[in-house]
């Protein structure tokens, strides 16, 4: 394998990596705040179709995110009231929410533009354009550190820039300031939160808030960077996998980088491997696509290190009986 | 001052679902009604659609059958107070154990190749849900955690035995051998022609006795008994010297083993072979079902029916209006799922005061309630 066919697998890690790392970060901000989030697929899905039709009706990328960003708040929201407010089961709510989304997208879909469930193909402008960083094309003749600054470092989407600013933005949140102090505390004990003055309520919305605009990047860059237009169920239960890094990195914002890169680089890899030999062993392109689940159950079950999520998680605040 | 009381056991049991049922095809209403049809011809096709004639019941009740399964499944769990949200790779997996002795043995008669068949599925998809109620017994890792995961794991499994294992070297299309027609569970058309060309068969027996056998197991055996302790409080369980991991255990290799009969209906009632993704969801269908009918047999015999007949009449719908396609039933699935299982709080509150007005034993109780609250 020369140096040119592994900057490609990497390049390719990136791309599929960054989906993974938006909806793993905005899972972290509900789960830290106390409330289970298995419906990050539903606010993916449902973002990334309301992202796809305004962008192709429009012919404007920006407005087609504006509109996936304000879709998954809402589904997010829909999900918060039910969880935070009527203190709903919040695994359920879940569920509901992807079902919700996986249903409405397609039949929306099929209803409004008759193609099957796919939105029309994106025109000039309503996707967006990889970015060049300045002097990517100078420098990319500079032996090794060229080609890497200029093929894996530039030229990507926006959201991909975004995303990875997104870690060091959550890493400062989470561990720098009061709200993410306040946050980690009701995820871990809401009582002591709310004896010392605090809206439990609102904290958790706020972190719900925030998870919604989250995944709504995530599911516009399926639409509307990645591909161009949104097809069927596109997000092809990434949203679990998200879920399943968030909790590999033990609920904490570097580490979710990590995994969300290890993730990426196994599905780039699987796609690559389609048929390659091992020592003679044809490895199955399955065992590769199995392997983040796999992982995730081994550390769960603490074989390797433990993974103990947010102490209060899953249980509504009820202030007094 | 506990100025709540429970609502009455039949308002909770029907009057509650049935509000949130009400609720959700409202809402799947106005979702009908946005996209410029109308919502009343849609039911009156729907109910055509899966009770007008004997091929639609015939649909009706082969989806209903998969949707008992799964449903018992989650009931089953739940009883015991764990969510098993993997239904749908628990059936799919049994699929494996199905058509094997399916193969094996339809050489022989249907009699035969049926119950070992059975106990095969049953064996394969009780084995996908131990491992997960294992780990939750023994290493504490989240049950509904590791079932999501293990549905995926399940997904990749079954694409490479497809694909590698059982696909026989002349067929392009990634399913198994054909059953011969000896090992196959026959059809009610055979024996009543009223079904038409409906797929629904003998499987549909394992279901009802499945619902009976669940009654029993939960409210009239002592292992029924232990589950619902643990169920209701672990630690009292705990205490009253039941074995918690060991009912985690069994409870999830049962709740499995149902998902599993889905694997009868499908590859030996109606496929015929082994298809990838047969289960179609069917494992998520059981979630609304069980929450519908309130982890009961008869609730959930009930919401069988009922997401039986939405599936049937869903696929004539798209027949008859085009401008509705059956996800619309995904659609309503998920608002039933909603309303009654995580928004619940919308209307229990409410009825639970308005049962206190109204009912004669506990009036004056509400008013001595009610005073006291304004008088203070």
């Amino acid at each position: 394998m020369d140096i040119s066919s592994v900057l490609s697998i990497l390049d390719a890690t990136i791309r599929l990596s960054t989906p993974l790392l938006l909806a793993c970060l905005a899972g972290l901000y509900s789960e830290r705040a106390g409330l289970f989030d298995i419906g990050l697929e539903g606010k993916m899905l449902a973002a990334a179709f309301a992202a796809g039709a305004v962008a192709a009706i429009t012919g404007s990328a920006w407005l087609g995110l504006l509109a996936g960003l304000a879709v998954s708040l809402s589904t997010a929201l829909l999900q918060g009231v039910a969880a935070i407010t009527l203190k709903g089961n919040q695994l359920i709510a879940g569920v509901a929410i992807n079902m919700l989304a996986a249903g409405m997208t397609t039949f929306l879909g099929q209803t409004w533009f008759s193609q099957g469930g796919r939105t029309p193909p994106l025109p000039e402008g309503g996707r967006f354009e990889p970015i060049t960083l300045p002097f990517a094309n100078e420098l990319a003749s500079v032996p090794v550190l060229g080609p890497i600054y200029a093929d894996l470092i530039s030229g990507h989407y926006i959201l991909v820039y975004i995303a990875f600013i997104m870690v060091g933005v959550t890493a400062y949140v989470l561990y720098r300031t009061r709200f993410g102090l306040r946050m980690r505390a009701v995820g871990e004990n809401p009582k002591a939160v709310d004896t010392a003055g605090i809206s439990v309520v609102k904290l958790r919305y706020q972190a719900v808030i925030i998870t919604g605009l989250l995944a709504g990047l995530a599911g516009a860059y399926f639409s509307i960077a990645q591909g161009s237009g949104f097809g069927n169920n596109m997000t092809a239960g990434k949203g679990y996998i998200a879920l399943a890094a968030l909790i590999f990195a033990k609920w904490k914002p570097v580490p979710a980088m990590f995994t969300c890169l290890l993730f990426g680089f196994l599905d780039a890899l699987q796609i690559r491997l389609q048929g390659a030999q091992l020592g003679g062993i044809e490895i199955p392109v399955q065992a590769i696509q199995a392997l983040p689940y796999l992982l995730t159950v081994i550390l769960l079950a603490g074989f390797i290190g433990k993974a103990v999520g947010p102490k209060a998680g899953g249980v509504p605040y009820t202030k007094e009986r | 001052m506990s100025a709540r009381r429970p609502i009455p056991r039949w308002a909770d049991i029907a009057l509650l679902p049935a509000i949130n049922l009400l609720l959700a095809f409202l809402v799947s209403g106005l979702v009908v009604l946005l996209v410029g049809e109308n919502p009343f011809h849609a039911i009156q096709v729907i109910i055509y659609g899966a009770f007008g004639y004997g091929e639609g019941l015939g649909y009706t009740l082969y989806y209903a059958t998969n949707f008992i399964f799964t449903g018992l499944a989650v009931a089953v769990a739940a009883q015991a107070g764990l969510f098993n949200i993997g239904g749908d790779g628990q059936a799919y997996v049994a699929g494996l154990g199905a058509v094997v002795v399916a193969l094996a043995l339809d050489q022989t008669h249907w009699l035969i190749a049926m119950p070992l068949a059975v106990i095969a599925a049953g064996a394969v998809g009780g084995f996908w849900a131990f491992v997960p109620g294992w780990l939750q017994a023994k290493r504490g890792s989240h049950v509904v955690i590791t079932t999501i995961m293990f549905n995926f794991i399940a997904a990749a499994l079954m694409v490479y035995m497809v694909n590698r294992v059982l696909k026989p070297a002349s067929t392009m299309a990634p399913e198994s051998e054909t059953i011969e027609v000896a090992g196959r569970v026959p059809q009610l058309r055979q024996f009543f022609s009223f079904f038409g060309y409906s797929p629904v068969n003998l499987s549909i027996v394992i279901a009802v006795l499945a619902l009976i056998g669940v009654y029993i197991l939960v409210w009239h055996t002592k292992f029924g008994y232990a589950m619902r302790v643990l169920g209701a409080n672990p630690t009292a369980s705990r205490y009253a010297g039941i074995s918690n991991s060991k009912m985690i255990m069994i409870t999830m290799t049962i709740s499995g083993a149902l998902a599993g009969m889905v694997a009868i209906n499908e590859v030996m009632g109606v496929q015929n072979r082994l298809v990838l993704d047969f289960v179609a969801g069917a494992g998520f269908v059981g979630i609304a079902v069980a929450l519908m009918g309130r982890n009961h047999p008869i609730g959930i015999l009930l919401a069988a029916l009922l997401f039986g007949a939405l599936y049937q009449g869903g696929q004539e719908l798209q027949f008859v209006i085009p401008g509705i396609t059956r996800e619309m039933i995904v659609v309503i699935q998920a608002l039933v799922i909603l309303f009654t299982g995580a928004m619940e709080g919308l209307f229990r509150p409410s009825l639970e005061r308005a049962f206190m007005l109204f009912s004669p034993e506990q009036k004056a109780d509400a008013i001595a309630v009610s005073t006291a609250k304004s008088e203070s």
